[in-house]
């Protein structure tokens, strides 16, 4: 078993992995994006100046953006660890990651309007601990930045606006819309999470749990399955572009789950993430060993 | 690829077009929210001199200080500047800025003031933290450090090289607001919307 010191340390190395190395299937894809954009325009210089950005900041394991965003956390632990344990070892390395730059101190005091200066606050970060039965935990990361969270958005079905009704193609309609209102302000090329139904909370959270999926999977309902890849094609003749300059590539994934909704309530939750997806994962032994997920 | 150096005369800026690539070398200052809204509440003198025929940078850096005291940009690409539209146009006129540095574009009033003021707006490649920290070669000042904390402070840079679009220009051209009318008609023939 850790201590509640060594967990911190173990999740300090997670926060630099996400905060300076890209995962693999982002780089690929856009890469693609660079390929398919006209030589010389400014789509295709933006991503160049992209890519070689991503390869500096794995060289020198420095933040891929300055923006490192706020801490989304998901946990799953072994039966009996405390999650007060877990997340008091979380907050703890957000602040030592701050402190070593690997991190900006990200947390503002809402009521003075001071930043709390070691990066950490009531909300950030937020960590959702979950049991399972394997004597391993696991922990996933994603570093979420502020511009393409303002990006978010979220519907309530029906909506005359888009002639979105209480179903699948709804759902798809408000998507898209979320893409179109989000220009290139969210640092596209993004990658949406959405989530139909839950509530306003529920159905948010779930939206950015999405983000922890491999762009290159496949939605296990095969109804979701094309309803992603329809609105990535048509995200992508939208003609957006990387930064919002124009071109082929505005979207690089689209990831869509589903909750139980109320009667009453159909809400659709749209999280845009910015091309440096930050996403890391860990799965660690009980004896502290660590294997690199994604 | 153009070179401006910084400060320069309204002359310089009103020959830059949407489309250009610039690289900028010379004294930039930046500002995001807090900063905005503190220049716009009172005329600042002691950072007016470092806005005149400047531009000012929409960043908030991650920032090493080093043990004698100095320091160094470790992260440091461009935040949203949509936020600062209710600002910009009265910032640019009130201090005389040659123009000003960001992602995502910004509004008709924005765009309004860089046509009465002689002024740009310079795009620089969201999310490219590292390749913009490394054009960033010198902090020479800050200001309202204490006050705003890191990410919000205004800080007094030296830059070489430091690549940007115009993406709006000082003749009521704006890049953003082309691509935003056509994506948007292309949504609604997506959606079935156009009557």
């Amino acid at each position: 078993m850790l201590t509640r010191e060594q967990w911190t340390e173990k999740f300090v190395e997670v926060i630099a992995h996400a905060s300076s190395q890209l995962p693999p299937d982002v780089l690929e894809a856009l890469k693609r994006g660079r390929d398919a954009e006209e030589p010389g325009s400014l789509a295709a210089k933006a991503l160049d100046s992209i890519l070689t950005n991503v390869e500096m900041a794995k060289g020198n394991w420095q933040p891929i953006c300055q923006d490192t965003g706020t801490p989304l956390v998901w946990i799953h632990h072994p039966v009996g660890m405390s999650t007060r344990m877990l997340t008091a070892a979380f907050e703890e390395a957000v602040r030592q990651a701050t402190a070593k730059q690997l991190l900006r101190p990200n947390a503002v005091d809402t009521l003075t309007d001071k930043n709390t200066g070691h990066g950490q606050g009531p909300g950030i970060p937020t960590v959702h601990c979950e049991e399972w039965d394997s004597p391993d935990a696991e922990v996933r990361v994603i570093l979420k930045g502020g511009g393409c969270e303002n990006c978010g958005a979220q519907y309530s079905l029906p909506n005359a606006k888009l002639k979105a009704d209480r179903n699948l193609d709804g759902v798809r309609r408000c998507i898209l819309d979320a893409i179109a209102q989000a220009q290139g302000k969210g640092c596209a090329p993004g990658i949406i999470g959405a989530c139909f139904g839950g509530d306003r909370g529920s159905g948010f959270v779930e939206s950015k749990r999405q983000l922890l999926r491999r762009l290159d999977d496949h939605n296990p309902v095969p109804e979701l399955d094309t309803m992603e890849r329809d609105v990535l094609d048509q995200g992508n003749q939208l003609g957006i572009g990387p930064m919002g300059f124009g071109g082929k590539t505005t979207v690089l994934g689209v990831k869509v789950g589903n909750l139980a909704r109320l009667p009453a309530s159909y809400f659709v939750s749209v999280s845009y993430m910015c091309w440096a997806n930050r996403r890391a994962g860990a799965r660690i032994t009980p004896k502290g060993e660590v294997q690199w997920l994604n | 690829m153009a070179k401006l150096t910084l400060p320069c005369d309204e002359a310089t800026i009103r020959k830059l077009k949407v489309g250009d690539f610039v690289e900028l070398s010379g004294r930039v200052i930046t500002g995001r929210d807090s900063a905005h809204h503190w220049l716009i509440h009172d005329f600042r003198k002691e950072v007016a001199p470092f806005l005149k025929d400047s531009v000012i940078y929409h960043v908030g850096p991650v920032v090493k200080k080093h043990e004698d005291g100095h320091y160094t940009f470790v992260a440091a690409g461009p935040t949203t500047s949509a936020r600062e539209e209710p600002y910009q146009a009265d910032v640019i006129g009130k201090y005389g800025l040659r123009g000003v540095i960001g992602k995502g574009g910004m509004g008709t009033k924005t765009l309004e003031g860089l046509k009465k003021y002689g002024a740009v707006y310079l795009h620089a490649v969201g999310g490219t933290a590292q390749v913009l920290a490394e054009a960033i070669k010198e902090v020479q000042q800050v200001f309202q450090l204490a006050e705003f904390g890191v990410p919000e402070a205004l800080w007094v840079i030296r830059v070489e090289n430091f690549p940007v679009v115009v993406t709006m220009d000082s003749h009521g051209n704006s890049l953003h607001a082309e691509v935003e009318k056509s994506s948007k008609a292309k949504l609604e023939q997506l959606l079935g919307l156009t009557s």
